[in-house]
């Protein structure tokens, strides 16, 4: 009889159980999509950070000193030690292999440019833009096009295999280069594929794939330093402790942790001779504006939980107010209390988890949307969302209902009969 | 339970004590009263909606200039420096902080190359101390100089000039100056290769003059471009660049931040609207009898929907003016919480507020009237 009571409610009253089934689905798709997008926003955010550049920086041990000012080197650039550029693809082998967005070395060298108007020193730097590189089954593609993503090029960005150079603004200007054009350097013939601005000094510069580098020093081979794009955990006291002096289960914790400092470490170990530090502008910001970001995101996924659960508690009372007359007549053929309050509690729950199933799906496809149309990317849903969006859908529904249920058993049925109340 | 006997004695006795009181002021009134947990649940989430909207739209506003004070801990977004490497002018710092007037922070910087007694070359560079450490927050020195003479050693310099932080002497064309290390400097950056002295030192020793001005300029991205156009007409024998690494990354990461905020601001107000529409819908329909009375009283369409409409739009009006003071003390407490400084809040928000408000009660009122207009009133007094 119990069974045929639900049934039969949901099967006459098809609008009501819809409404309410429909205000049910929103709340539910809402608070998922909002969770999601919650969850996930502080890896999406700390991708877009990487836009800062390279959190870190290899350099090799034994090095000398810089002795750079504003991006010109009085340094001879064939002094002091290299890395070797074999060793890079190792980048990828390490622990947080899946953390190194990317990374690009560095060679500064100096060419002799000859124009019309007679020859002149200047600064060359070899780097890869978009290198394809292989780690045992791996491929993949890196260079400054993704560690520095705010250079930009006028023209076409050069292929790491050829002789094509880009220069760059300023330069470019006092030489009157433009794309396309050839230049003379160190008496070989190179063309200008396009201009390039970055807003330092790389601006007075020549910028040319590494092996154009290494062939000017006469060194094959030649890596100065590597910088390292990573995605990183936010520093924490552990983060900080010297891994000299942690026992074994400390130091598992901290190297199995994306800290700055443990991938440091990592880099370390996988290029010998290797010096690997933090460049702390970029990767000490990053801590605090992530976590700024992750929590309004987190405040704001609580007021939509808040609101999308008084909608669904509101239209739960409506729908249970508007049957009172069904109440009365139940009381006044000598239903218990009990009995009722039962019988629209199971429909409550029906309805919730019904309603639930079809707003988590909803609520997948909307995060889905949000995460296509803001970050250009999936947003990574966690299967386990979904058993605690179900438990949390019936237990609003619930607590949406109890107390409008409350009103309707207590009611007086003569009354509630009659139409009144 | 009111007895309609009571209630009829209890009105008698007050119509005769105010005599010509608004008959329809009264009905409204009277609705409101007389069903006080109905009309009280629908103002609820009058109130919880408009709260929600203005909280969320006044975020919304001020997030933008909340992560911007944050972003600014990546230091300086402009940078000035000579043309073709000269010197600046003498008075540009002062130039340039007139132009800012308050609103950023500007650090000088000059460099040489020295030498070491071992005759080791480096960059030797004058800056202010004071202004240095609030521009690059990420600086980390073990302590900073105070005392006229002492220096920031850069962490891989000090390999190579002092590992013991002694003092030593460093020669530039000629001059010496002996040099007491009161701090390391780590950056990872090249910061680390140089040796940081007070200005006045740096001046007296070499008489170099500052060449490049690190500037952290506050403010939006248009009002930053302006300041940069400001600071090149003023200083005319300067490049004035902005810092693109710096620019551009802010750039992206607020405007990915502010779309995600403005994604849950309409999911958060659509649901809102939406619980306010369910529950006013739900009131109305409930008073199917009164209507049905003034109908059968003779009451016309036009009064019907008047008397409705003049319900809803109050109750839209008290919902959104409670629950716009409680939105501002919700922004301003998701502020104090995550950015440690209230969001300031905007009357302008009101007005939108306030139509919304309104706009989705008339929209509730006026769905279950439509249907309820079709009904004979017979039919609803009689309970079916």
């Amino acid at each position: 009889m119990f069974l045929r009571l639900v049934y039969e409610s949901f099967r006459r009253q098809t609008r009501r159980k819809l409404l309410a089934g429909i205000a049910i689905m929103l709340g539910v798709a809402v608070a998922t999509a909002m969770i999601a997008v919650a969850t996930d926003i502080g890896d999406k955010i700390n991708r877009e950070l990487r836009s800062y550049g390279a959190n870190l920086v290899v350099t090799p041990q034994e090095d000398t000193l810089d002795v750079e000012i504003g991006g010109v080197n009085l340094k001879p650039p064939s002094d002091g030690s290299f890395l070797n550029e074999a060793d890079l693809p190792r980048i990828k082998g390490t622990f947080w292999q899946h953390n190194i967005v990317g990374f690009a070395p560095m060679l500064p060298a100096t060419v002799k440019v000859t124009t019309n108007s007679g020859a002149q020193d200047v600064a060359l730097l070899g780097t890869y833009f978009a290198k394809a590189l292989r780690f045992g089954r791996q491929d993949f593609v890196t260079g400054v096009r993704t560690t520095h993503p705010w250079w930009k090029v006028q023209g076409e960005w050069p292929s790491d295999e050829s002789d094509d150079v880009l220069a760059g603004e300023q330069l470019a200007h006092k030489l009157k280069l433009e794309k396309g054009s050839r230049i003379e350097l160190d008496n070989q013939s190179h063309r200008v594929s396009g201009i390039l601005t970055t807003g330092g000094e790389q601006d007075q510069q020549i910028v040319a794939p590494i092996a154009v580098a290494q062939s000017i020093l006469g060194k094959p081979g030649a890596v100065r330093r590597v910088y390292v794009s990573a995605l990183t955990k936010p520093e924490d006291a552990l983060a900080r402790r010297d891994p000299k002096t942690m026992t074994p289960e400390v130091y598992d914790r901290w190297y199995c942790s994306p800290y700055v400092q443990s991938i440091a470490y990592q880099l370390q170990e996988a290029i010998p001779h290797s010096h690997a530090e933090q460049i702390r502008q970029v990767a000490q910001n990053e801590g605090t504006v992530l976590s700024r970001i992750k929590g309004l995101m987190l405040l704001v996924t609580f007021a939509a939980l808040f609101a999308s659960a008084l909608a669904v508690s509101a239209a739960m009372a409506t729908a249970i107010f508007e049957r009172r007359g069904e109440v009365g007549l139940m009381k006044a053929l000598g239903g218990s209390n009990a009995a009722i309050a039962a019988l629209f509690f199971a429909e409550a729950t029906l309805l919730a988890i019904m309603g639930g199933i079809a707003g988590y799906l909803g609520g997948v496809v909307l995060a889905r949307q949000i995460g296509q149309a803001i970050f250009n990317s999936q947003i990574t849903i966690q299967p386990v969302l979904f058993p605690v969006i179900l438990t949390i859908a019936v237990i609003v529904t619930f607590a949406g209902s109890a107390a409008a249920i409350r009103k309707a058993v207590l009611f007086d049925p003569v009354f509630a009969l009659r139409g009144e109340g | 339970m009111n007895s309609p006997a009571h209630q009829a004695h209890d009105v008698a006795g007050r119509r005769s004590g105010r005599p010509h009181t608004s008959m329809f002021m009264r009905m409204i009134w009277r609705a409101a009263v007389l069903r006080r947990g109905r009309a009280l649940s629908a103002l609820l989430a009058m109130v919880v909606a408009a709260a929600a909207a203005t909280a969320m739209l006044n975020l919304y506003a001020d997030v933008q200039a909340k992560l911007r004070t944050e972003f600014r801990s990546y230091g300086a977004n402009v940078v000035v420096v000579g043309k073709d490497g000269t010197s600046l002018p003498e008075d540009a710092l002062t130039r340039v902080e007139s132009e800012l007037g308050g609103r950023g922070m500007a650090v000088p910087f000059s460099y040489v190359v020295a030498r070491t007694g071992a005759g080791q070359s480096v960059v030797v560079v004058g800056t202010d101390f004071q202004r240095v450490r609030k521009l690059n927050t990420w600086w980390s020195a073990d302590s900073w100089p105070t005392s006229p003479g002492g220096a920031l050693i850069g962490n891989r310099a000090k390999a190579v000039v002092s590992p013991s932080l002694t003092p030593f002497t460093l020669t530039f064309q000629g001059r010496t100056i002996e040099i007491r290390p009161e701090g390391t400097l780590q950056t990872g950056a090249a910061e680390d290769s140089r040796i940081y002295v007070g200005l006045p030192d740096f001046e007296g020793w070499t008489g170099v003059k500052p060449s490049t001005i690190e500037i952290a300029a506050n403010g939006s991205a248009g009002e930053v471009e302006g300041t940069i156009q400001r600071l090149a007409q003023a200083l005319p024998t300067a490049d004035v660049r902005p810092i693109r690494q710096i620019v551009e990354a802010e750039g992206r990461v607020l405007g990915k931040t502010r779309a995600a905020l403005l994604a849950s601001t309409s999911l958060i107000i659509l649901t809102a609207a939406l619980c306010v529409l369910a529950t006013l819908m739900g009131w109305v329909f409930d008073r199917r009898r009164d209507f049905a009375i003034m109908k059968a009283l003779g009451a016309s369409e036009r009064l019907l929907n008047g008397f409705f409409a003049a319900e809803a739009a109050t109750l839209g009006v008290v919902g959104a003016l409670l629950g716009f003071v409680v939105g501002i003390g919700i922004a301003a407490w998701i502020g104090r919480v995550n950015f440690h400084a209230a969001v300031v809040p905007r009357f302008s928000v009101l007005p939108v507020v306030l139509a919304g408000s309104v706009v989705v009660a008339l929209l509730s009122a006026a769905l279950p009237i439509g249907l309820l207009r079709r009904v004979q009133p017979a039919m609803i007094l009689r309970g079916e």
